[in-house]
């Protein structure tokens, strides 16, 4: 037997690799690094590694698109834009994760114990976040360029450990922050199972793990057709249950919720960019020729993951749970892209995962600025009258609501109006109607919360706005102004991603 | 069409104004007013250049247009950000820039002691551009969004004095009735893009033939109730007196001349959708009149100036949607009425403010009185304004009024009757609500505050009162002497089959007269002969009580919207929390044989997560399995 030495292209794998390394010097300086100096250095590392790797997606955005590491990955026009979208959220994100006290002073203490007294008396933090978080983003990263079965699982538990853990690291609230990261993680255990169960019927349906060669035996239509249906009613589960799509969206109100702020909008934003990646490419490669298959099925899913997630949210009284059930709706609008399953589907799901990423993390950082002296304030009722004490902090919240609901002059709308276009040119009216009916179901409770800021009185109860950090407030700035200004002219970035996003097969 | 690259100066000078205002923040307080009103009369004077090119055109030439850039490009699908300048939106612009700079020169004086009047000259710009971007767009999307625009101005300067609690539960209340309306708007957009994959006027108008009557109904249907909402039409006109909250030149500018007519603009600019819907037109019909004798039916019972004003302006526009709900006969009048109405009734608003200014801010109607003497000024202007409402000749009320009670009663058979008494009474009762505001303001005994000193107004407020006037008086003349508008406008709208003529035109007007003189007359016999008390008196009939709550309008919307809002949220609440979980724990426990309990029905357990998991896997299989038999 001969062992055939793999060969690597560096340079194209070069933005993940960057990431893994920084990781590591990350955990190195947890170890042998002073504690006072840890933060400083372990946030420049971050930021510089996420940029360096950044740089490197721009130079290689016009290499011609090519599989790498042996097969395993490949990195073409839609890679090198999911990839540069992951890392610019990451770096957006890094700022709010960065900022003050999200985060416990001892993750092993147990809460409310003396352990957990001392180690915050003693100013400890958890400055393991910012390895976690790296290696997290090159789970991300890896996961949309993943071209067969065993990178994409790798690249699915790469990225999911970290966040399993991150989620429990909140500093107040620590046993929902713990709980809700528990149930992440069984639950995801269970999807994970789902996933690898897949794995093994499309293997058993092809005789192979590559995706070129699973798409071959699809196209070729030999093989037996029951393997390949639960293989991708499985692969699926897997998939949909990262995206937070009904039935499997249960864990994500919860770990919304638990998690520590930053977190959530950081895993809101990244994780659906990569998740929806790596379903974009599976969907329109793999897939595609078995599209009479799937695409009932998942535009059952898109219609009721959009109506549900709409009319759920008006419900919620807590501004966490509210956007969590908004991301639910928003995975459903994600969906009728996939269902697209042509070039502008592509085109347009790129767009509005980039907008709806920014504006994520922009929202999410507002709500870490509504605090009170026990830390954040997310009740609902308690942001009442928030227009009159803090008029900036109030109309930048109400404008990323505005995008989520797709009112014009946001990029909400503009990935709106793109996403259903594609779809409704693909001749799926159905899920374009059920989108417009949920969008004009969700607007209303976005309305209710500016309503809620403006024109109500303000309650006194303590509840106060903290004056923004730098940090923060350049995410804060940068979202908005993307926002906007992706509303009012996205055309240069459409066409840039219209260039650019052709899948290779 | 022609293309023009001037048209964007139109938006964009107000908006520049607006902008510069609001950052150069307080080192402006000195001129901003200034650069303000400026800048808006620049608008108007390049509104006027424009006219005077395209009378320059033969009829086919006068639409231009303008591309700003591609706003959106995807796939087949492209939306320019365009505006475009045809016969019926030069008529908007011109009153939109000229009765706005009017009013913008009327608010130094007024807003003079206000701290925040630059903030109020900026929103006031602000409004300027977004009202004209509204009537420029040249697809649906961009009028959108002048019309998100002008709702977001209308609410900061409702709120302008956001201190006052009641104020911004009068911006809330506008808010969110606009919601409604703004959501029937989108709506609208929607169903047009999803049947005919374009929202551009001239795609829509092209494609509206092949487009099924269903479809056509539904944007229709969606058009009017964006209408309603933003023009205070029946059901959603509860706002508009609330709003009278603003500052005085709010009202006049915003909830008087131009914001509130937009649902007319909206209609007539739609004319090719509903002239091929009639069921949505006939809507439009019924809307117009039930608001227009609701609005006057309020208007008799208001002691408070502006709330009476705001309901015959809720009135006066009922008048013009039920014109354009006649179909092509009717646009043309619509729009003259509209231009008319911008004149008299923003002249009477300042002519309200004007009285407030020297009555210390007092509304109340029941507490002036013989102001006629003290504000000499004040009473001719606003009087003026009161002749050309009640439709008297030769003023500009007579005019389009009776032409659209007049193609009221063309509209043939029983609608003719019903359609053309419903704008008789109307008139008869505009005419005593309207005799009632002028005794109990200007003639009478005084029953003033003690502390009141009334006096005329600076010549900065009384000189745009009588600009107005002026307009009032003949702007009805100028513009249907030789069918002057109806001829202009003619290009736009499809050509019409003559209708048979019910009554010839002198009878109408003196039906009309007459009515307009018996509600004079009962208003004079009942205020003037009488007397008027400065409290209002309480044992009142049950009909003037309703009338005096708006016709129990706020009650209607309790019970109609709030509750069932109320116990639908309530119930999704219940559904999520029982149904949803009680399912998954049922059939988690009869598909798996859990022997779990249904204690714990409150989310949160994994089990049921995972439960649910399993269950959605089983079918996703199951619809999968199915699709491949």
């Amino acid at each position: 037997m001969t062992f055939i030495t793999p060969v690597l292209n560096y340079t194209l794998l070069s933005p993940i690799l960057i990431l893994l390394a920084g990781a590591l010097v990350g955990v190195l300086i947890e170890a042998f690094v002073s504690k006072t100096l840890r933060s400083t250095a372990q946030l420049s590392i971050t930021i510089g590694t996420l940029v360096l790797s950044l740089t490197q997606v721009w130079k290689i955005r016009n290499e011609e698109s090519t599989l790498v590491a042996m097969g395993s990955v490949v990195i073409d026009g839609p890679a090198i834009l999911l990839q540069a979208s992951i890392l610019i959220i990451s770096i957006i994100s890094i700022f709010v994760i960065a900022d003050t006290d999200h985060f416990t002073a001892l993750a092993a203490a147990l809460p409310g114990s003396d352990e957990e007294r001392h180690s915050v008396e003693s100013g400890n933090q958890v400055t393991e976040v910012y390895p976690l978080t790296l290696f997290a983003i090159s789970g991300m990263m890896l996961f949309p360029v993943a071209t067969d079965l065993i990178t994409l699982f790798v690249a699915l538990e790469m990225l999911s450990l970290p966040l399993y853990l991150l989620a429990g690291l909140s500093r107040r609230r620590r046993l929902a922050s713990q709980e809700s990261a528990l149930k992440y993680f069984l639950l995801g255990a269970f999807s994970s199972a789902f996933f690898l169960l897949g794995m093994a019927y499309l293997y058993g349906y092809s005789a192979s793990v590559t995706f070129a060669g699973i798409r071959a035996s699809v196209v070729g239509g030999s093989g037996n057709d029951v393997l390949l249906l639960i293989g991708i009613a499985f692969v699926s589960i897997g998939l949909l249950f990262k995206v937070g799509a009904v039935p499997f969206h249960a864990w994500s109100p919860d770990v919304y919720q638990g998690a520590p702020t930053p977190i959530t909008g950081f895993m809101a934003a990244a994780t659906k960019i990569a998740a929806f990646g790596a379903m974009l490419r599976i969907y329109y490669t793999v897939f595609a020729n078995a599209q009479w298959s799937w695409s009932p099925a998942l535009s059952a899913i898109a219609i009721i993951t959009m109506l549900f997630g709409s009319l759920v949210a008006i419900a919620q009284r807590d501004v966490k749970r509210m956007l969590a059930y908004s991301s639910i709706a928003h995975a459903g609008f994600l969906l009728s892209g996939v269902i697209a399953l042509n070039k502008a589907g592509l085109d347009a799901s790129i767009f509005y995962l980039f907008a709806y990423g920014v504006a994520t993390v922009g929202a999410f950082a507002v709500v870490t600025l509504v605090r009170d002296s026990a830390g954040e304030v997310t009740d609902l009722n308690r942001w009442k009258g928030l227009g009159k004490r803090s008029p900036w902090v109030a109309t930048t919240f109400a404008a990323f609501l505005l995008a989520f609901a797709g009112i014009p002059l946001t990029s909400g709308f503009i990935g709106k109006f793109a996403i259903f276009s594609a779809a409704y040119e693909s001749g799926a009216k159905a899920v374009v109607i059920a989108g417009i009916l949920s969008s004009a179901i969700a607007a209303f409770f976005y309305i209710r919360v500016i309503v809620l800021m403006f024109f109500t009185d303000p309650v006194q109860d303590g509840t106060s706005v903290q004056i923004p950090s730098a940090l923060t407030r350049i995410t804060v700035i940068f979202a908005i102004i993307l926002t906007i200004a992706l509303g009012v002219f996205p055309a240069p970035l459409l066409s840039f991603i219209t260039d650019l996003a052709t899948f290779i097969r | 069409m022609m293309t023009s690259t001037g048209l964007v100066y139109l938006i964009a000078l107000p908006l520049a104004g607006a902008a510069i205002l609001l950052l150069a923040g307080r080192r402006s307080d000195k001129w901003g007013h200034l650069l303000a009103t400026g800048l808006s009369a620049a608008s108007f004077f390049l509104g006027l250049y424009q006219l005077s090119l395209m009378l320059g055109r033969s009829s086919a030439q006068r639409p231009i247009g303008q591309k700003l850039f591609e706003w959106i490009s995807v796939g087949t699908f492209k939306i320019d950000a365009g505006l475009l300048l045809d016969q019926l939106s030069i008529c908007f612009v011109l009153l939109i820039t000229g009765v706005g700079t009017i009013i913008h020169i009327y608010s130094i004086a007024y807003m003079s002691h206000d701290l925040d009047r630059r903030r109020f000259f900026a929103f006031l710009n602000f409004f300027i551009a977004a009202m004209l971007l509204l009537v420029l767009g040249d697809s649906y999307l961009n009028l959108y969004v002048g019309w998100e625009g002008v709702g977001l101005a209308s609410y900061l300067l409702i709120g302008f004095w956001n201190q006052k609690p009641a104020y911004a539960t009068a911006s809330k209340k506008a808010f969110i009735m606009n919601r409604v309306g703004d959501m029937g708007l989108s709506f609208a957009v929607m169903i047009a893009f999803a049947t005919m994959g374009t929202v551009s006027f001239s795609g829509i108008k092209a494609a509206a033939e092949q487009t099924s009557t269903a479809a056509l109904t539904g944007i229709g249907i969606m058009l009017l109730i964006a209408a309603t909402g933003k023009s205070a039409q029946f059901p959603l006109q509860a706002w508009l007196g609330d709003a009278m909250a603003g500052p005085t030149p709010v009202s006049a500018l915003i909830h008087a001349a131009t914001m509130v007519t937009a649902g007319v603009y909206l209609i007539t600019r739609s004319n090719f959708i509903f002239d091929a819907a009639p069921t949505a037109q006939l809507l439009v019909v019924i809307v117009g009149a039930i608001t227009l004798l609701f609005g006057a039916l309020i208007g008799t019972a208001k002691d408070d100036i502006k709330k009476a004003l705001a309901a015959s302006t809720m009135s006066q526009i009922g008048y013009m949607i039920l014109a354009a709900g006649l179909g092509p006969v009717g646009y043309a009048f619509a729009i003259m009425h509209l231009l008319t109405h911008g004149f008299f009734k923003a002249g009477m608003f300042l002519g309200a403010g004007s009285v407030m200014h020297g009555m210390n801010d007092e509304v109340n109607m029941r507490k002036y009185g013989a102001l006629r003497k003290f504000m000499p000024i004040t009473f001719i202007t606003f009087g003026l304004g009161y002749l050309a409402i009640l439709g008297v000749p030769p003023f500009a009320g007579f005019y389009s009024k009776d032409m659209i009670i007049e193609t009221a009663f063309n509209a043939g058979g029983i609608k003719g009757i019903i359609l053309g008494s419903v704008t008789l009474l109307g008139a008869g009762i505009t005419a005593f609500y309207m005799t009632r505001v002028m005794i109990l303001t200007f003639t009478g005994t005084s029953r003033w505050d003690e502390k009141a000193h009334p006096h005329e107004s600076p010549w900065l407020m009384w000189l745009p009162m009588a600009i107005l006037a002026v307009g009032s008086v003949t702007s009805g003349y100028l513009l249907s002497n030789g069918d002057a508008l109806a001829h202009w406008l003619s290009p736009l709208f499809e050509s019409h089959e003559e209708h048979h003529e019910l009554l010839p035109p002198i009878v109408v007007s003196a039906l009309a007269l007459t009515l307009v003189a018996i509600g004079v007359a009962i208003a004079f016999l009942k205020y003037s002969r009488s007397g008027v008390d400065a409290v209002a008196p309480s044992d009142v009939s049950i009909l003037t009580t309703i009338a005096r709550q708006d016709l129990m309008q706020d009650r209607f919307n309790e019970v109609v919207f709030m509750r069932p809002g109320q116990v639908l949220t309530s119930a999704l609440v219940k559904t999520d929390e029982v149904i949803i979980d009680g399912a998954v724990h049922g059939v988690a426990r009869s598909a798996l044989g859990v022997g779990a309990s249904l204690r714990g029905l409150q989310n949160g357990f994994v089990r049921s997560y995972a439960a649910l998991i399993l269950i959605g896997a089983l079918a996703l299989i199951a619809a999968i399995w199915v699709v491949a038999q």
